[in-house]
This record gives C-alpha cells, sequence and structure tokens, in this order.
C-alpha cells in the first residue's frame, strides 16, 4: 500500500529538468498551479498538456509511473466530477429523478476533473525532477526573506529534512514490530472498524516510544555535532543559479504570457482565425 | 599541557521526580586522559560509563568536580563549541544519529554548523569518506547501507569536524560481527594518526586493543591501567559482572597449572605468536 | 520428525525491479527437543528462514512440515501455526506496549483465545521461567525495568503461549556480559523443562557451540552445511571463507595449526583448549630441558 504513493516520491535522473535549480522548479510549479485557475477554454488546455508533454518527455519519467501517483486521490476526482455535474444551474440536457445534469454542468464538471488531474500531476513532477534535500533547501532560501517576519524557515526545511530521513527508517521499525506481534497472536487484519482500531494499540504503543527514543537520541546526536540552529550555519553545497536557470526563467514567463493571453479570450480569437483561413485556404 | 581531558572529582546525579532521591551515576570520578592515547572504559550497564562520555562532550553538566576539555571547563557556556569540535562523539545506535538521506550531506552536517567555508566543508567531507572507506557509497541513502557502514559515516562526521579526540559510547554494541571488525579497524587507523581515542565498550576483545583499560563500576573506577595490568585482576573483573578477553582467560588457566606465560600477552596474535616461536 | 523443511525457495520483491533470491533449495530436518544454531552473516537468509517457519513468509514454492502437517497449505489455521511456534525477534523489548508486565505477557495467550484463570497461570510461570518475581513486577510498567529484565519480559511474553518449538533470533544482542551469560542460562532452562526445541540465531559462535547440538550453516539463501558443532567448526577454514568467525577456541587452534603447531581439530571449548594447550606446552618444556 504505501509503496503505491508516488505523490513526494523522487525518481532519479540526470535531464535537464533534473539539474534546474530547485528554486526555479518551485517558483514554476507555484505559477503552474495558479494558471490552471486562469484557464478559460478548450485552448487553455492545450498550452498546460504541451507543455507538462514537454517536461515529462525531457525528464524520462514513465507516464504510467506518474499515472500511479493519480490512484489514492481517484476517489476525490469522480467526486469533484459528479459534484460539478450535477451542482451546476443551466440547460437540462438529462433528468434522472430529482437530479438533473446540464451542459453546463458537464462542461464545468469536465473541467474541474481535468484541472484536479492536471494539478495532482503538475506538483507531482517536481518532486518527482528533484531530489528531496534539494527541494527542502530550496524551500529554505526562497522563505528566507520572510524570516523578517518570524517565519523559522531554517527550522521547517531542517524539519522536513529529519522527516525525509527518517521516513524509510519508521517503516522499517513498523514492519518489525507488526511481525512480531503478528508472532504473539496479533491479527491485524480481520474484525469491524472498532476492533480494527484497537487491534492497533500494540502497534501504535511501541511504535511511538521508538519515534520518541529516535528523536531524543537525535536530538543528542545533533547538539554534540555543534548544531545551535540555523544562524553561523554554512552549507557544502551553496545554491548557485546557472544559465539553464535563466532559460528556465524564460521559458516560464513565455509560458505565463501564453496564459494571461489565453485569459484574455485572444489566444482563441487568434487560433479560430488561423482555422478559418487553413480552411479558404 | 598533555592532557587533552582532565576529569577532576567529578560527580554527576540524575534528578529524578520531586520525592525520590536523585541517581548518584558517577560518584567522585577522576581521570586524566593524554593526548593521542587510546583508552578503552568497559563496565556494566548502568556503571555510568555513557554519563561520563555525556559529561566530557558537554552534552551533561556535572553535579559536582570538573571537567577540562584541552584546558576548557564544559561548565563555560562561551566555550561550548570549542569543546564539542574537540572531542567529537559517535553513539551507539547506528541509525539514530544520521541526520540527512544523503551519505555525504550528512558528513557535512558538523563543518556546517560550525560556520565553515562551502569549499573546505567539500574538502573535508571527501577527505573524511575516504578515511573511513565510504568514498564510494558517498551520494547513497544511509538506509540502504549496513550497520557497519552507518558507524562509519558517524564516525565520518565526526572527523570532518577535525576533533583532537573522538568519544565513541558503545558503537558497535549493534552490529554484527563484520561491522564490528570494520568500525574497530576505522578507530585504529584514527588512533594511529594522532587522535586521541576514547572508546566505550563491552566486548573486552575491544578493550584489549587499546593502551589503557578504565573499568568502571557503581559510578566509580575500579581499575585502570595497561590492558595487562588490568586483565590481570580476573575474578575480580569477573566479580562486576564483566569478562576478561578469551587469551587473557586461557593464559591465566595455565598459569595457576606451573606453566610461565608472559603477562603481557593480552590478544590471540600475541598468544599464537608466543606458542609458535616456542614451538619453533 | 517434528520440523520437516523441503526445496524451500523464497524470492525478495518479486516482480520488482530489485527482486533477489533469498532462499533457495533449502532443505533440512530437525527433531523434537534439539538445540539448533543458525549461523551465517548478516543478509544470508537466517531471518528469512525463522519467519518462514511460523508462518509469518510465504515460501515463493517448498513445504514445511509441522509433526507432518505442512503450514504452507492455505488450509493450516495461522493461529495454530504460532501456538505452536514461538518466534522471538531481535531486540524484542522494543515490542513492549502494555500498562504492566502482567497484560503484557498475557497478549499472546489471550490472542490464543484462552481463559483468564489459564491466561494468569501461564503468565506467572512465564515470568518465573525467565528468572523473574511475579510479585515483584507482575504489577510494574515494563517500561522502568532494565534493558536486561525487560528482554527477559518480552522473551517470556513468548514462552507464556508454550510453544513446543521456540525460535529467537539474536537473543543476547547489544547486552552488557552479565545480561549475555544470564540470558543464555535462562535459554538452557526452558529447553530442559519442557524439552521445548529452540532454534537461536547468533552471531557468537563460541555461544552456539557451547549450546547447540545442531548447526545450520548458511550462505547466500543456501543451506551449505549441517552438523553438530564439532564436525561444522572442525571445517574451520571453509567457515572463515564464508565470513564468519570460529569460536575463540577453535580460532586459537586454527591459528596455531596455520603457523604450524599440530593440534587438534575437535576442541571447540575453554577447557579442551587449556587441556590441549597445556599438553603441548609442557611437551616443548620437556624438550627444552633435555
Amino acid at each position: 500500500m504505501i509503496r503505491d504513493i508516488t505523490l513526494g516520491q523522487y525518481y532519479p535522473g540526470d535531464s535537464w529538468f533534473h539539474r534546474l535549480d530547485a528554486r526555479v522548479k518551485i517558483i514554476w510549479t507555484f505559477i503552474y498551479i495558479v494558471s490552471l485557475f486562469l484557464i478559460r477554454d478548450f485552448w487553455g488546455y492545450v498550452i498546460v498538456l504541451v507543455t507538462l508533454a514537454l517536461i515529462i518527455g525531457i525528464s524520462r519519467v514513465p507516464l504510467n509511473f506518474i499515472l500511479k501517483g493519480l490512484k489514492p486521490i481517484f476517489l476525490i476526482i469522480i467526486f469533484t466530477f459528479v459534484i460539478n455535474m450535477f451542482m451546476t444551474k443551466g440547460t437540462p440536457l438529462i433528468e434522472i429523478g430529482f437530479l438533473t445534469i446540464t451542459k453546463e454542468g458537464l462542461r464545468n464538471a469536465f473541467f474541474m476533473g481535468t484541472r484536479l488531474v492536471l494539478l495532482i500531476i503538475g506538483s507531482s513532477i517536481l518532486t518527482l525532477i528533484t531530489k528531496p534535500i534539494q527541494l527542502t533547501d530550496g524551500i529554505e532560501k526562497l522563505l528566507s526573506p520572510l524570516q523578517k517576519f518570524g517565519l523559522p524557515s531554517h527550522e521547517l526545511a531542517m524539519m522536513m529534512t529529519i522527516a525525509l530521513r527518517f521516513i524509510p527508517t519508521l517503516l522499517e521499525e513498523t514492519d518489525k514490530i507488526m511481525k512480531a506481534q503478528m508472532a504473539r497472536g496479533a491479527d491485524f487484519e480481520s474484525g469491524n472498524i472498532m476492533r480494527r482500531a484497537k487491534s492497533l494499540i500494540p502497534l501504535l504503543v511501541p511504535l511511538f516510544i521508538s519515534a520518541f527514543r529516535i528523536a531524543q537520541d537525535l536530538a543528542m546526536a545533533m547538539e554534540a555535532r555543534c548544531y545551535r540552529g540555523g544562524s553561523h550555519r554554512t552549507r557544502m553545497n551553496g545554491m548557485r543559479l546557472r544559465k539553464r536557470d535563466g532559460v528556465a526563467a524564460l521559458l516560464i514567463i513565455l509560458y505565463l504570457t501564453l496564459i494571461i493571453v489565453q485569459a484574455q479570450g485572444i489566444l482563441s480569437l487568434l487560433m479560430m482565425s488561423v482555422i478559418q483561413l487553413i480552411q479558404a485556404a | 599541557m598533555n592532557h587533552i581531558i582532565s576529569i577532576e572529582d567529578l560527580v554527576f546525579e540524575y534528578e529524578r521526580e520531586e520525592k525520590l532521591e536523585p541517581i548518584k551515576a558517577l560518584d567522585h570520578v577522576s581521570i586524566k586522559i593524554d593526548k593521542g592515547s587510546f583508552t578503552a572504559i568497559i563496565g556494566s550497564n548502568g556503571s555510568g560509563k555513557s554519563t561520563l562520555a555525556k559529561n566530557i562532550n558537554a552534552l551533561l553538566l556535572p553535579s559536582s568536580g570538573v571537567v577540562y576539555v584541552k584546558g576548557f571547563d564544559t561548565k563555560d557556556e562561551t566555550k561550548l563549541w570549542e569543546i564539542r569540535q574537540t572531542a567529537g562523539m559517535v553513539f551507539q545506535n547506528p541509525d539514530n544519529q544520521l541526520v540527512s538521506s544523503i551519505v555525504e550531506d550528512d558528513v557535512a552536517f558538523g563543518p556546517e554548523n560550525l560556520g565553515i567555508e562551502p569549499t573546505e566543508i567539500r574538502r573535508r567531507v571527501d577527505a573524511s569518506l575516504y578515511a573511513v572507506n565510504m568514498y564510494e557509497e558517498r551520494r547513497k541513502a544511509p538506509h540502504l547501507l549496513s550497520g557497519g557502514q552507518k558507524q562509519r559515516i558517524a564516525i565520518a562526521g565526526v572527523i570532518a569536524m577535525k576533533p583532537e579526540c573522538i568519544i565513541l559510547d558503545e558503537p558497535t554494541a549493534m552490529l554484527d560481527p563484520q561491522g564490528r571488525q570494520e568500525v574497530m579497524e576505522i578507530i585504529e587507523k584514527l588512533h594511529n594518526e594522532g587522535i586521541t581515542v576514547l572508546l566505550i565498550t563491552h566486548f573486552m576483545e575491544e578493550a584489549a586493543r587499546a593502551e589503557r583499560v578504565i573499568i568502571m563500576d557503581e559510578g566509580h573506577v575500579a581499575f585502570d591501567g595497561t590492558p595487562a595490568e588490568v586483565f590481570a585482576n580476573a575474578k575480580k573483573i569477573k566479580a562486576l559482572g564483566l569478562d576478561v578477553p578469551f587469551t587473557v582467560e586461557i593464559a591465566d588457566r595455565l598459569r595457576s597449572r606451573g606453566i610461565d606465560i608472559p603477562k603481557d600477552i593480552i590478544s590471540m596474535e600475541e598468544m599464537v605468536d608466543y606458542i609458535a616461536c616456542r614451538f619453533k | 520428525m517434528q520440523i520437516q523443511v523441503k526445496n524451500l525457495y523464497h524470492i525478495y520483491s518479486e516482480g520488482m525491479p530489485y527482486e533477489s533470491v533469498s532462499l533457495e533449495d533449502v532443505s533440512f530436518e530437525i527433531e523434537k527437543g534439539e538445540f539448533v544454531g543458525v549461523i551465517g552473516h548478516t543478509g544470508s537468509g537466517k531471518s528469512t528462514l525463522i519467519q518462514h517457519l511460523n508462518g509469518l513468509l510465504k515460501p515463493k514454492s517448498g513445504q514445511i512440515l509441522i509433526d507432518g502437517i505442512d503450514i504452507t497449505s492455505g488450509e493450516v489455521k495461522m493461529s495454530d501455526i504460532r501456538r505452536r511456534i514461538g518466534l522471538v525477534f531481535q531486540y524484542p523489548e522494543y515490542q513492549l506496549f502494555e500498562e504492566t508486565v502482567h497484560k503484557d505477557v498475557a497478549f499472546g495467550p489471550m490472542n490464543l483465545g484462552l481463559s483468564q484463570e489459564e491466561i494468569d497461570i501461564r503468565v506467572k510461570k512465564a515470568i518465573e521461567l525467565v528468572g523473574l518475581n511475579y510479585d515483584e513486577i507482575g504489577q510494574r510498567s515494563p517500561f522502568e525495568l532494565s534493558g536486561g529484565q525487560k528482554r527477559r519480559i518480552a522473551i517470556a511474553g513468548v514462552i507464556a503461549m508454550e510453544p513446543e518449538i521456540l525460535i529467537l533470533d539474536e537473543p543476547i544482542a547489544g547486552l552488557d556480559p552479565k545480561s549475555h551469560a544470564d540470558i543464555l542460562e535462562m535459554i538452557k532452562v526452558i529447553h530442559s523443562v519442557n524439552n521445548t526445541t529452540i532454534i537461536i540465531v547468533s552471531h557468537n559462535m563460541g555461544d552456539i557451540a557451547r549450546l547447540t547440538n545442531k548447526i545450520l550453516v548458511l550462505d547466500s539463501g543456501k543451506l551449505v552445511m549441517v552438523g553438530t558443532p564439532a564436525e561444522v567448526f572442525s571445517q574451520a577454514d571453509y567457515i572463515e571463507s564464508l565470513g564468519l568467525g570460529l569460536p575463540p577456541s577453535a580460532h586459537l587452534m586454527n591459528e596455531l595449526r596455520k603457523r604450524g603447531v599440530p593440534v587438534s581439530r575437535d576442541i571447540l571449548n575453554i577447557d579442551e583448549a587449556e587441556e590441549e594447550l597445556y599438553r603441548l606446552l609442557k611437551q616443548i618444556e620437556g624438550k627444552i630441558d633435555a
């Protein structure tokens, strides 16, 4: 189960996108997400899909690997689709009992569903092509101006780093404790919800104790290695923007321009006239 | 001043809930450690050996008495970082002391905390990884490494801070024999390079490889001397719930049956050499 | 024959890109009341093997017969297997979770569906069997006990299920010499009291040589040797070639042999080593005197 979630996983590679500065990629993802809400019509989706296809193609992350990431949120997508389909007022198409599907509803449902899918794919690409550690470094750097206003950006990033480091350790620990309790006859699988919840106690108590022990040990080890928060600290791999990051920034601006142009309805007019011209010819 | 660590009449008590008496973990301990020496501290669980180590690194502060590291009093807060940089520490559980999910970033953690220049950090990280034979694994995630490898990374993380002294608190307790051997080889190598080593262990064979052995019992020093001197007290050591190295034990038995075996034979290699030479 | 393992295969992470064979054609037999040691370096398949023996892992192919019943077939109830085969994991003290020692030890028997009366009797018996005083610690929290005591309680939790076969994975890992000796003594008692079959995984060859009457040697998922301690450790060079150590006495003798000193191959413990060296050194003294 846990292994199925690709959301947040890293897919090792050495493509142009892999090598981009994490900050550029985070900003890009942010703009991408905003852009999804600026899309007005079909042409907007064409821009987004072409862009995604390019990124996925160049970074060589297998498509089915990305689509697997949609599995855990499949229900949410369906739910969004259904809600939009039935809840939008407009010209009725089909009536089932008290439920009415409208033309606008179908359109809305399609757009909202697609938007959600694109949102998940776009943000999972960020983690798929960025090393977790670079991601946390990038977030720390991007948030650091907010330190003046009291945001503990270094602490947040350190917390993420440690979480990333210890997720595999805790998973292993969980597996070990689970097997040990099963050997003592524990049953984690049968019974109703209440029984199952209760049967988790022999797993959760030792797991919490383990987590606290790890936290205590780690805190001591970090102190012994002279850790004293973010001030004084230097970094081995300082982040430096390179030429390709500049190119990426230009591409992001181009993308944003295209999206804004289509949001104004100019793009669709333009495309329509192009199509008419072709037909005329 | 030749003593890198000087412990004078150290008492350490663990506070407990209000009504309970505090537990006295260290009871008037005085030890001086020579610069560049290799000392093993042994003792059963609860003998105070780990508490002693944490007092040297200023992770714990004395209830009374003084601990000096390189002449700095560990109670002097302004010298805290110099003390911890001078006396680096490696802990028992290899998993719970690595901070980063990439080996080389973890080794860089200490130097980064010290505010060292990035290029210098890079140099130190590479050198430290070579020193523990883990350079090839520098980009791996720690959870994919064996226990012995993880412990070597932890040691590299300490060496990258360029300490004069390394305190290892039961670094081999959770390792398999192969991992134990790997770690011991690194420890001996560091000692040969001039670093002062303080090894806390309950494996007698490891203690026998040191230049000096200190046995702790119920918060105080029970024996202190060269391995030969200390292990000569086999009966008393066993009464403390400890063991003596196999070679010492068998030499002792043979001596009691009238066979004259030199007192300074501690390790198996020495024993083999001795018998093989006599045989020829 | 109490345990019969026939042509056991196991593949780790089957179907994943990093799949690997972790057990390959393993077959052996164990009789009731035997004390068996399993040795092999880390990753040789020891843990995988013992987890198969109590049904926590399913083999790719092959059979495991316990008193003639194949536990790998789907028809056997897992609870029946675990009632008969107890498995104590490495660092078992990390699985303690109840408020009191009594409740924690009772967890296994309770899962077996025994009566409260029977559970109480078993809990008391198990705690006494691991060498602790029930009246003293029964109602205390397991978390206030010392490391060695916690481990005993965790082992008692498995013993209280009264298994006919008790498997222990590295039961002495991380203990100081005193607790180490105590736990081994305790295992010997458990072995003798109910004629329980014991299977113990350990890296400590001295312990293995002293305690067991049969040793299984694993290397890269294959069972490469089965025999008595004397048979196994007399193949000193082979054992060392597998990256394994020897009991200290056998190690000393082997090193001497490598230097051309003629000593016996069959020495496993310190008493025998003492005799052999005494004989040898007397002989040398005699020669020098003459």
